[in-house]
């Protein structure tokens, strides 16, 4: 059970993601029962057994792209996105997209090197779980991290949060104003 | 030029909120250095060799003279009273403390400045043409596309993590003043067979360590569609780029690899999708922002002035100004002014406050309260009356700031390199006043015509050595400074990357090497033949030739 930011709260998210151990294939991971995360190439390998189930989500490497699973969306109950080094920033295209052009409205998780000064960036493009590496932020960081979310709050551009930009959300002043 | 409205200033203080927030988690011990890191990028500030440098933003080189009295109190009251202009026509400070940055943040959102994505791996600050309004060949002006790119890409969610930074310029005129053949997106504003105001557009541009000229993968896209158009391009770049090498990971490196049809058809296949969606532009939108790029009140004068001319007779060094640092205005009885920054024995774009103060001071009086800076690293006064040249040009010159250099083999550009940086393999300051002090006589300087000397300390080529008639590249061998010499690269239309002459030389042969180029050169040259012009008829040979000669044999042996 680990620490999440859903939504602008701070909850215990009892999702588990499973990742591939050294010796094993993503084909023929073992999948056990509950909420569970599993990679993507275990998902494409069996797709209609955990499909079948409703309960197994998938997440991405950061290389992977959403793609892959044009046509499984809808039948996915959860998605995470990894971010093993937080200077990677594939991952905002990748909730980009999911949001975007996949039509992708269920839980969008991004895991791995979460950091609080990312987590306005995550949110915009279209995470609404945040999950920082266990124990990496005490209580009242993350509460912190938490109001932050609210540090900015007229955005210039469009993005998975304001999907106007701003010149087409307000009417700005002029040179006349 | 654009003035904030209430949203633009709400984002640059809710900037200062956080990052004020951030440096005190950082001094506390809860951001890591590494952490730190590309938050701290992202605001300009960088660890240096001696302190921190902060790198201020200023878009496509626009400054009132409110803010150039910001930066000199800035200067004055947190570092050693003068910045530097960079050749991406921003400013730095050189020895500000760390914990004084959300101070001076502060301050200057107080003059609507900022120094938000100066650095990092994000998109950078908007050049453009130092002449944008003035020049007689502009066909579009930049600047409001300048602006309405550069809210899009502030803060963009998307695209702050880019496997490198990302620098985009914009060019109206019919000659390039904004160098954009040697930026990641290069924009070349111009109109269809039907009028219509759009895009040419050049991908994969650079200098650094694998210097390449921009390819162009639209030959017109229209105004509506620059937005998505740029989205796509980065899409495709943040999420295909290399990561693994950040030597590699630059777009140039991900265009030559895929090939620039390729390269188009990926962007197309996205912009497809994203085309006509939300970030397409509106009239209403371009003309709110282009209304604040409107002309200033000019007035209704002769074409010629009879006391300017009256004094350019009788005054020859004021008429080796004009010839050298003023500029044709496309307003009748108006000019152009180039403030030179490359003073000999001054670090080239280098100004100290009470200079500053004064610019501000001559911006409010003779140019409608506005200066620019060019990538050349000096400063320009667009909009002056011939009338009043002459007035202008002894405050100036009292000052310091009249060298009439322009464009001569002493404006040169040079990076902060060993002095400051600490990525240097060598200094470049001192050579650049090596140069300029062998290079003193003003009548054969004019002779020599106009030449342009780049020096950048290391690879990283912030001093565009590349581009330069002449480009000076310190290298590290054995622990040593050595200057490898390149000649025939140049900016413009015609860019184009230098090629090394050979073996580079010690610090100390430098002005004889330099005055040897410029001696075969002289030989060499056809009537009226500039420089460059002759380095590409004749080619490398004739030059290699005469500076290797009586060189040691044993300096080929010291090939980097
Ligand atoms: C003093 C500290 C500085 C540091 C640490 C620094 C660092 C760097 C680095 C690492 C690069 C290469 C990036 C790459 O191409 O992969 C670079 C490029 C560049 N820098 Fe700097 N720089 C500094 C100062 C400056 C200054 C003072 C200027 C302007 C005079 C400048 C202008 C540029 C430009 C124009 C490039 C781009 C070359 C290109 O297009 O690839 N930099 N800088
Ligand atoms: S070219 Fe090299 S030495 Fe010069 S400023 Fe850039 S990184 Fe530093």
């Amino acid at each position: 059970m680990s620490k999440v930011i859903k939504n602008g709260r701070i909850v215990n998210d009892d999702w588990q993601i499973l990742t591939v151990a050294e010796g094993e294939e993503a084909e023929t991971l073992d999948v056990p029962a509950g909420r569970v995360i599993v990679p993507l190439a275990t998902w494409l390998a069996r797709r209609e057994e955990l499909a079948a189930r409703g309960d197994v989500g998938v997440w991405f490497a950061s290389h992977e792209g959403p793609e892959a699973l044009a046509d499984d969306i809808g039948r996915i109950a959860v998605i995470a996105v990894n971010f093993p080094k937080f200077v990677d920033g594939r991952g905002y295209s990748t909730a980009a997209l999911l949001r975007t052009r996949y039509g992708y409205t269920g839980q969008l998780i991004a895991f791995g090197e979460v950091l609080r000064d990312q987590f306005k960036y995550l949110t915009r493009c279209g995470f609404d779980t945040l999950q920082p590496r266990e124990g990496r932020y005490t209580d009242t960081q993350l509460d912190a991290a938490v109001a932050s979310l609210a540090d900015f709050t007229e955005p210039y551009q469009a993005s998975v949060l304001h999907p106007q930009p701003l010149f087409r959300r307000v009417a700005r002043a002029g040179v006349k104003a | 030029m654009y003035r904030y409205d209430a949203y633009d200033q709400k984002l640059v203080d809710e900037r200062v909120a956080q990052f004020r927030d951030q440096m005190r988690r950082h001094l506390a011990g809860e951001l890591s250095d590494d952490e730190f890191r590309p938050v701290r990028l992202q605001n300009g500030l960088y660890i240096q060799r001696h302190a921190p440098m902060f790198r201020v933003s200023i878009p496509y080189g626009h400054l009132a003279s409110r803010q150039l009295r910001k930066l000199a109190e800035l200067a004055r009251t947190y570092d050693k009273g003068y910045v530097h202009f960079t050749t991406r026509q921003n400013v730095q400070f050189n020895w500000s403390p760390l914990e004084v940055i959300p101070e001076m943040c502060a301050e200057l959102a107080k003059v609507e400045m900022h120094s938000i994505q100066t650095s990092g791996n994000c998109i950078r600050n908007f050049t453009s043409d130092p002449f944008a309004g003035v020049a007689g060949d502009e066909l579009i002006d930049p600047r409001p596309w300048a602006e309405i790119l550069r809210q899009w890409a502030t803060f963009h969610p998307e695209f702050a993590y880019l496997p490198r930074k990302f620098k985009i310029a914009v060019n109206g005129a019919q000659e390039d003043r904004a160098v954009i053949q040697v930026h990641d997106i290069g924009l070349d504003l111009k109109k269809n067979e039907a009028g219509e105001i759009g895009f040419r557009i050049l991908v994969g541009g650079g200098l650094g360590r694998t210097p390449i000229i921009g390819r162009e993968i639209e030959s017109f896209i229209p105004w509506q569609h620059i937005i998505t158009y740029c989205e796509a391009i980065l899409r495709v770049y943040n999420r295909y780029g290399r990561r693994d090498n950040s030597f590699k990971a630059r777009i140039k490196i991900l265009v030559s690899a895929l090939g620039i049809d390729e390269f188009r058809w990926q962007v197309r296949e996205e912009w497809a999708h994203v085309k006509d969606g939300p970030n397409t532009l509106t009239v209403e939108e371009v003309h709110r922002v282009a209304d604040f790029f409107e002309d200033p009140a000019y007035e209704a004068l002769p074409a010629d002035d009879v006391g300017y001319h009256h004094h350019i007779a009788e005054d020859l060094a004021f008429a080796s100004w004009v010839k050298r640092n003023v500029r044709a205005h496309k307003k009748p009885g108006y000019a152009s002014v180039v403030l030179s920054l490359k003073k000999p024995g001054v670090p080239p774009g280098d100004i100290t406050s009470e200079q500053l103060e004064l610019v501000a001071d001559w911006a409010d009086r003779f140019s409608f309260g506005e200066a620019r800076v060019t990538h050349e690293q000096n400063l320009v006064f667009a909009d002056v009356k011939k009338s009043e040249l002459h007035t202008l040009w002894q405050l100036a010159r009292k000052a310091g700031l009249a060298t009439p250099n322009i464009g001569l083999l002493t404006d040169i550009i040079c990076c902060p390199g060993g002095d400051f940086c600490s990525l240097a393999n060598a200094k470049s300051i001192p050579i650049a006043a090596a140069i300029q002090e062998r290079f003193d006589d003003l009548d054969y300087l004019h002779d020599i015509g106009d030449i342009e000397i780049n020096i950048s300390g290391c690879m990283n080529a912030c001093g565009h050595h590349h581009v330069g008639h002449i480009g000076i590249l310190g290298v590290d061998k054995n622990g040593e400074e050595w200057y490898q010499v390149t000649i025939g690269g140049s900016q413009g239309n015609h860019a184009a990357i230098g090629k090394v002459i050979g073996p580079s030389f010690a610090r100390a042969e430098m002005p004889d090497v330099i005055s040897e180029l410029i001696e075969t050169y002289i030989e060499e040259r056809h009537e009226d033949e500039l420089f460059i012009d002759t380095v590409r008829r004749i080619g490398l040979d004739p030059f290699k030739t005469r500076v290797y000669a009586d060189r040691q044999p044993h300096r080929k042996v010291a090939n980097v």
